[in-house]
């Protein structure tokens, strides 16, 4: 039997891995829609982070320091969707395009002399005995930083969100941006931070898939994850422990299909290489198929918001 | 102060002047990067832009070229844009043009080795069908579950790059020669070909489809119900739906229409420029033709001269590679921005910027 050659252990740890990079992305896009806002540039953002955060790692050698060029470098280009849609009022759906179409681009521009390199190590962070528990250490403990520090990052953005007075502020610009601007908030505002934290939480998945998951610099190498994280978000009814459950049976998928081809199970690779995407598209469709059942979508998401007096 | 003030109706003159205006700033812009990159801009604008339509050195090869990069891209592109005005938006037309490809390719090599006259009009069929079946996906979860379009549509693109890789490797390898990946080729079978009508033109039957396609959309938006209702959708959803638009059907429509284009375009391309379905046959071109589609103001005649435009940079591109060892990724970088440019300008479109005196009321 081919599937008895697969660890249980070693899979949830992969799984884990697996699911980081979109996770990122997809938290980051969830506080960017809960604000009203749809950038459809995650996929362009990510691919900027992998390239600047690989740069950066390579050249200083500390992955450390690549990750927050790759925040930097998520943050710059979604700044570019930020002056688009809320100085210039273009059209939210056709700005993200753009910035995907340019991300790649440019990417592919910058990484050029990098293509082949191998960067710095980041290190499995050391938990000690956590880590000897039989099944669970190896499962759950014998990751870097990086997939602790977004786990805490959704918990953080959860608190954010339900609890304090800032997340609160730009649910109701998300919800009803007429209202919150009635009310005296700074719509626009609230927007551009909710996008500048989108852009750096892009960045740091990329910088994840380039640094730690392949980890080299290949053109267009998060191939479709922006994308997926976009999913994830209508997936987790823009519920950040619901994203987070997303990701891990995303990863789990991605995973399995990697075991299997590496089992030798006789379909072709392309064929399981596919099935991250049809498993999205699978479960956008039972999510967005309840009858009656809201979705439960930001009100003013993807309208752009003019003050008109 | 300087504040925006919303125009009562959008501007028809910046309407028609913004799409130059981009082009200009794009060429400013695009000539800093390429003096970052150590490269005498003005050359490298020159090289893209002028020499391979003008020079007397490159002209004979890149005049025909022009039309062999534009037709795909007006093809799609004519078909994206009635989608985008009612809001309906395909943005995987890259994977509609993969399976197009597929399908007229699968007509020819089940007939191979045959003669016939019929083999080349299937293929034409075929390839539109297989469009049409790929966007087909995303319309029906769409109108039946309610599933995003953007989404769906995109994320079948990869999936129909993997289907790509697989025919390329397996069921439709050349099984005279096994070592290498990639079909027979077209070209070398007489009755499959899509060959160049007229010599030395790079007229070929794509070239013909994407003028009938420009023809159509053009009759079909300003004189056929089918075009009033398309921009009543995408302007007041509201009062379209009490002017008796189907929501549902529209999105089907609009969908199918640019999934057989795609097709098509997929389609004459396998059977003539490409040649044979290999890993690297999706060059792109469902995603330029989104560009091409929005700097043509979503409007069958603007279509033709940003496909044009569009397909010169392909080839400019090429040239620069070969001339200046400009790297291949440049090209679309510069067409990125030309998008961007062209969104920004637009605000001058619908807004009026006015300067305020000291102190907001």
């Amino acid at each position: 039997m081919i599937l008895g050659s697969i660890n249980p252990a070693v899979l949830m740890a992969a799984l884990m891995v697996a699911a980081t990079p979109i996770l990122l992305a997809a938290i980051g896009e969830l506080v960017v829609e809960k604000a009203g806002v749809l950038n459809l540039g995650v996929e362009g953002m990510m691919i900027m982070g992998a390239c600047v955060g690989f740069i950066v790692a390579v050249n200083t050698g500390s992955p450390i320091m690549g990750f927050i060029g790759a925040a930097l470098g998520g943050i710059a280009l979604s700044l570019l969707f930020a002056l688009l849609t809320q100085a210039l009022m273009t059209n939210q759906v056709a700005s993200g395009l753009a910035l995907t179409l340019f991300g790649l681009g440019l990417t592919a521009l910058l990484g050029q002399g990098y293509v082949g390199i191998t960067p710095p190590r980041t290190p499995k962070l050391d938990l000690g005995p956590l880590s000897d528990i039989p099944f669970l250490g190896r499962a759950l403990f014998t990751h870097d930083i990086v997939v602790y520090l977004t786990i805490a990052l959704v918990g953080a953005v959860w608190w954010f969100l339900k609890y304090s007075r800032a997340g609160m502020i730009l649910r109701a610009v998300g919800e009803n941006h007429d209202a919150a601007h009635a009310l005296g908030y700074h719509v626009k505002r609230v927007r551009v931070f909710a996008i500048m934290f989108g852009g750096a939480c892009a960045g740091l998945g990329g910088a994840y898939l380039s640094l730690i998951r392949v980890p080299q610099w290949t053109e267009g190498m998060t191939v479709g994850a922006g994308w997926i994280a976009l999913a994830l978000v209508v997936f987790a009814s823009w519920r950040p422990w619901r994203a987070m459950a997303g990701a891990y049976l995303f990863g789990g998928v991605v995973v399995l299909q990697l075991n299997l081809q590496a089992a030798g199970v006789r379909i072709p690779v392309e064929y399981l290489s596919m099935s991250p995407y049809l498993i999205t598209i699978l479960v956008l469709v039972i999510i967005s198929s309840g009858k009656g059942r809201s979705l439960n979508a930001p009100g003013s998401l993807n309208k752009p918001f003019h003050a008109s007096s | 102060m300087i504040r925006l003030e919303k125009r009562k109706e959008p501007s028809k003159f910046w309407r028609i002047a913004n799409p130059f205006l981009a082009v200009v700033l794009t060429m400013i812009a695009g000539g800093i990067m390429f003096a970052m990159l150590g490269k005498d801009p003005f050359v490298a604008i020159r090289l893209i832009f002028f020499d391979p339509i003008f020079s007397e050195t490159f002209a004979s090869y890149s005049r025909p070229q022009l039309l062999i990069k534009s037709a795909p891209l007006i093809l799609i592109a004519v078909g994206l844009a009635i989608g985008f005005k009612a809001n309906v938006w395909n943005i995987g037309a890259e994977g509609q043009y993969i399976i197009g490809a597929l399908f007229g390719a699968g007509v020819a090599l089940a007939f191979f080795p045959q003669p016939g006259w019929y083999i080349f009009p299937l293929m034409v069929l075929a390839g539109a069908f297989g469009g049409f079946l790929w966007a087909m996906i995303p319309a029906i979860l769409k109108t039946r579950f309610n599933t995003n379009e953007i989404l769906v549509s995109l994320l079948l693109v990869y999936v129909a790059e993997r289907i790509l890789a697989a025919m390329a490797l397996g069921l439709m390898r050349n099984p005279d020669q096994p070592g290498f990946p990639g079909s027979r080729d077209l070209r070398r079978y007489e009755a499959a070909h899509n060959a160049e009508l007229i010599a030395n033109t790079g007229m070929h039957w794509g070239v013909v489809a994407a003028f009938i396609a420009v023809i159509f959309a053009y009759v079909i938006m300003t004189r056929h119900m089918l075009g009033f209702h398309v921009q009543l959708a995408g302007q007041a959803p509201r009062a379209a739906r009490f002017a008796g638009v189907a929501p549902a059907r529209l999105v089907v429509v609009c969908l199918g229409i640019a999934g057989a284009l795609a097709g098509l375009a997929g389609m004459f391309e396998v059977s003539g420029p490409g040649g044979q379905v290999r890993i690297e046959f999706a060059s792109g071109y469902g995603f330029t033709a989104i560009i091409v589609a929005f700097l043509g103001r979503l409007n069958p005649l603007g279509i033709v001269l940003a496909g044009f435009l569009l397909g010169l940079t392909y080839i400019g591109g090429e040239l620069g590679q070969m001339m200046l060892q400009l790297p291949g990724a440049a090209i679309q970088v510069f067409q990125g921005m030309l998008l961007f440019f062209l969104l920004a300008l637009d605000f001058q479109t619908n807004y009026r910027i006015r300067l305020t005196q000291g102190m907001r009321a």
